[in-house]
Formats: structure tokens, sequence, C-alpha cells
């Protein structure tokens, strides 16, 4: 254990650095304080009775084993906390409120770091592999929040002597906690308030008879770009109604694309969350289907030129059509800026996969080209998320433009 | 919130904030931007237009002193054309008075000489005559100083009446 320990440990300065600059992710080096759960992964599907015993199989051995797969997965889910480095063994985060609320106890509105990160339960709340947990009332810990959670299933404690362990999901409570995609969706909103109203002050104080200067032409380029080729020629003549609308998601998820790719804030994911991603594809849809005109409705319902005895077909496969559309941006901008996230990771995990396995000097060796792959991935991802903010902006603006189109 | 459920929390966090930002900078900033873009963008297009409306007046302008200039160069021509018209007709009409006044002068000059030779030679005329009639009586104060000439003379008339 020791042996297949040092090089990675011997790593850690060299790489912590250029994990950082390039993920965002210092969580590549958390794994014993991550591994410690890699077991009970019963929890996250329930009561299981087997959990107890297997808890028992902890070994440090497997503890110290680089697993990219979970290192990727823990960068990209939500998280209650922004976890910036670790440095040696610690792992330095922002605590974030947890809000939850349960028909029982009402509101608990505490800081994450209460978890002692997964080490101690809070109002009965535990977090288990970066989810929230809530413990039946006679669990060994109800009152307290120094017990661990691990050790007291080590010990033999069952989840059902407990009276369970319930999942938000579940509806046992609500979950409305400020997690890392929530405070990057806050940075996002205050990064648009911040800039917009600065733009918008330039404009109201250079009149319209001054040439725009600096920031401001340069966000004039692109709100000029998303006017003349985005929704002018999708919508058509009735273009000025959403150009707020599409102004504020496009810039919505550039910037919170661009988020995601800044390092050493903590590798934020927003774009790359389905809950954002949904909303965002909702509100498209709630846009459509309210403006949606007699043209509209009436492809749907009597598609023209279509034959009569058609109709019966051709009406649920035009009503599927509304509803695959916000599902397909939806699912795009979620996967294309995950897997982006993904890919870059991946990259930097060969880094440490080839230390495992080879040594620290093939981890060097990998690292080369890990680095000129990454820095190439980066470089592309800049480009993807520009691309995915005019993908999304572009075909809500052709969705609006199908809505409000005139029956010619 | 595993990696494709979407959590409640997140979904009602993110519908919160996309609002806000949708009716803040709705409201406060996406108006006034585009406002003053499209008031720029008029500006600037009627700004061109009214440069392109100076430009055709301007030209306009151009055409028009051509068209003055061209005129007043035909004048100008025409002008000193009719001077030499009328140069011409006045050196013509000057040399014809002046060779008709020439010739009357010579016609008068002529006249008045005939006039004067006239006048000279009926002078002359009566000089003679008066002298011829002083010379007369001279020579008949002496021819007739004796009355046996004058009788004689009688006489000779006489004879010359009666065979007459």
């Amino acid at each position: 254990m020791m042996l297949k320990h040092r090089p990675h440990k011997a790593f850690k300065p060299f790489f912590l650095l250029i994990s950082l600059a390039f993920l965002t992710s210092g969580s590549l080096l958390a794994s014993e304080d991550y591994d410690v759960h890699a077991e009970d992964s019963t929890h996250q599907h329930g009561v299981n009775e087997e959990a107890s015993a297997h808890a028992t199989d902890h070994s440090e051995h497997e503890a110290e084993a680089f697993n990219a797969g979970d290192m990727i997965m823990h960068h990209v889910m939500d998280a209650y906390d922004i976890h910036l480095m670790d440095i040696g063994g610690h792992s330095v985060s922002i605590p974030l409120p947890v809000i939850l609320y349960s028909t029982e106890d009402g509101l608990s509105v505490f800081l994450s770091s209460s978890f002692h990160h997964g080490h101690a339960a809070k109002n009965r709340y535990v977090l288990n592999h970066g989810h929230i947990y809530r413990l039946g009332l006679n669990n060994p810990f109800a009152s307290s929040e120094e017990i661990h959670l691990e050790e007291a299933m080590s010990m033999g404690y069952s989840e059902q002597s407990w009276g369970g362990v319930f999942r938000g999901e579940n509806g046992a409570f609500i979950d409305l906690s400020i997690t890392k995609t929530v405070a990057g969706i806050l940075i996002t909103v205050l990064l648009m308030f911040i800039i917009f109203s600065k733009v918008a002050g330039a404009y109201k104080r250079e009149g319209s008879n001054e040439a725009p200067k600096g920031f401001q032409a340069l966000m004039e380029t692109i709100i000029l770009f998303i006017r003349d080729e985005i929704a002018k020629p999708s919508i058509g003549h009735k273009y000025e109604r959403f150009m707020p609308f599409l102004l504020t998601i496009f810039f919505f998820i550039w910037i919170a694309n661009i988020l995601g790719l800044i390092p050493f804030i903590g590798g934020f994911n927003v774009t790359g969350n389905i809950a954002v991603t949904m909303v965002l594809a909702l509100f498209t849809f709630v846009m459509t289907t309210v403006n949606g005109n007699k043209t509209y409705w009436g492809h749907i319902f009597a598609t023209p030129g279509v034959p009569g005895w058609l109709l019966p077909l051709m009406i649920p496969i035009e009503l599927l059509g509304v509803f695959t559309k916000p599902l397909v941006l939806c699912l795009r901008l979620f996967a294309n800026i995950t897997a982006g996230h993904i890919i870059i990771l991946s990259f930097m995990s060969l880094i440490f996969i080839f230390a495992d396995i080879y040594g620290a000097g093939a981890g060097y060796g990998a690292s080369i080209v890990s680095l000129l792959f990454g820095v190439f991935m980066n470089v592309m991802e800049l480009l993807v998320a520009f691309l995915q903010a005019y993908v999304f902006t572009l075909l809500s603006a052709l969705y609006f433009g199908s809505a409000v189109e005139e029956h010619h | 919130m595993g990696l494709v459920t979407p959590g409640i929390g997140l979904i009602i966090w993110m519908t919160i904030a996309f609002l806000i930002v949708w009716v803040g900078l709705g409201k406060f900033a996406w108006p006034a931007i585009l406002e003053t873009i499209k008031e720029r963008e008029e500006n600037i297009s009627n700004a061109l237009k009214s440069a392109e409306h100076a430009k055709a007046e301007m030209q306009k302008l151009q055409s028009d002193n051509e068209q003055i200039l061209k005129e007043a160069r035909e004048e100008r021509d025409n002008m000193l054309k009719d001077a030499k018209e009328i140069r011409e007709k006045l050196i013509a009409d000057a040399e014809g008075d002046a060779k008709a006044k020439a010739e009357k002068i010579v016609a008068d000059a002529r006249e008045s000489i005939e006039t004067e030779k006239t006048a000279a030679m009926a002078e002359i005329k009566n000089h003679v005559a008066a002298l011829s009639i002083e010379i007369a009586e001279k020579i008949l104060k002496a021819e007739l100083g004796d009355a046996a000439k004058q009788k004689q003379l009688v006489d000779n008339l006489l004879e010359d009446i009666k065979l007459n």
C-alpha cells in the first residue's frame, strides 16, 4: 500500500497545480476523503441490510487507488461545497448553505461544513457520496453532530433499526440548498447584472451619437450578432418581442459555460447540469407555446396539405414534436458541456492512472501528452461554450419564429 | 440528484434566478441598449442619406454651375461676335460716310472753284470792257478833236447807212 501510495504522493505538488489549472478540480487528489465512502454505494439505493457488512471491508489499500470514474463524476455532479483544492490530504473548500425542508421539522438551514464531509449528522440529515439523506427518528445520532455515520455503520447499526434512511427524491424532504451549481447560477446572474448594467449605463451616458467604446463595443458586437444573425432571420419582423429573452438566454448560457472553464474557482458545471438546461428549455417551451398563433396551432392540429385521413397519425406526431423540441434543447446543452468536462478530466486522469500502474516516470511522461490534449480540449471547450450558447439561442429563435409565423 | 435526474431544488433556484435576470435585464438593460443601438443606426442611416442627398445636391449645383458657365461663355461669345459685327459695320459705315463726305467736299470744292472761276472771268470781262471803253474814249477824244475829221466820219457813217 505504501509503495503504491508513495509515487502518488510525490506527484501531489506538481500535479496539484496543473490539474487545478486545467480542471479547476483538486478532487483529483481527494481520493482518501472520497474513497472512505466508496463501499457503501448501497446507501444510494436506500435500505440495504448488507451495508454494514460491506462497510467493514474498507481497506486503505483500495482507498488509495485512483479512481478516475469517481473523480470525474464527483467533478461533473453537483456538490454541497465548492471544492477548491487539496493540500496534504486536507480538502480546501468553501462550504455552502444547506437549506432543507421537511414537513415534520420544517426548515433547516446550516452550512454544509456541518456535515464534516459526511462524518457527522445534522438535524438527522447526513451527507453521503454527495447526496443528502434523512435518517429515521430512532437513529443512534439523532441529536448528535459528532458521531460518524461510517463508524456507526461499521459497528453494526442497521438502517432499519433507525426507522429507515430517506431520500429527498422520495419526498421525505425538499432540498433547496445553495449547491455548487446554484452558486454557479447566482454568480452567472450576478455577473450578468454587473456586466449589463455597466454596458447599459454606457449606452445611457453616451447616447446614440457616440460610437461604442471598449467593453461596450465588444458586447454590442455580440448583441448585434444575436439580433441580426439569430433573431431577425429566424423570427422575422416580430423579433423585437423576443430579443430580451434571447439575449438573456444567450449570455446566461455563455457566461455559465465559461464559468465552468475557469480554473481555480472550483469547477462549476452549471450548464452541464440537466436541471439547469431543463429549466432553460422549459422557458423556451413556454415562450413558444404562449406565443403560438393560429398558424402555429393550425400546423399541429390540421397540418396544411395533409389529407384528412392522415390527421389521426399527424396530430400525435406534431404534438410529440412540440415536446421533443425543448427536450432536445435541454439534452444537447447538458450533454455537450458535460462531455467536454469529462473529456478534459479524462485526459488529466490519465496522468494518475499511468502513475498508479507504471510509476512516477510514466505519470510524468503521460502528463506531457495529457497536458497538450488538455490545453487543446480547453480551447475547444471555449469554442463549444460559445457554440452551444449560439445553438440554444438560434433554435429557441427558430421555435419562436414558427410560433409567430404568419400564414402565407 | 444523479447525473441525469434533475434535482427539484436546483430547478426552483434556476427558475427563480433566470426569471430575475430575465426580468431585471429586460427592464433595465436590454431596452436601453437595444433602443440606443437602434437610434444610432437610424442616426447613421439618416446621416448617410443626408450625405447622399448633399452629394446629389452638390452634383446638381455643379451641373448648374457648369450650365451657367456654359451659358455665360455662350453669351460672351455672342457678345464678342456682336461687337465684332458692330465694329465692322461701324467701320464700314464710317468708311462709306467718309467717302461720301469726301466726294461731297470735292464736289463742293469743284463747284465753288467753278463759281469763283466764273466770277473771276466776269470780273476780268468787266475790267476788259472798262479798259476798252477807256481806251475807246481816249482814242475817240483824240480822233474827234478837229471838226473836219468829225464831218468825214459822219459822212462815212451816213454813206454806210445809205448803202444799206
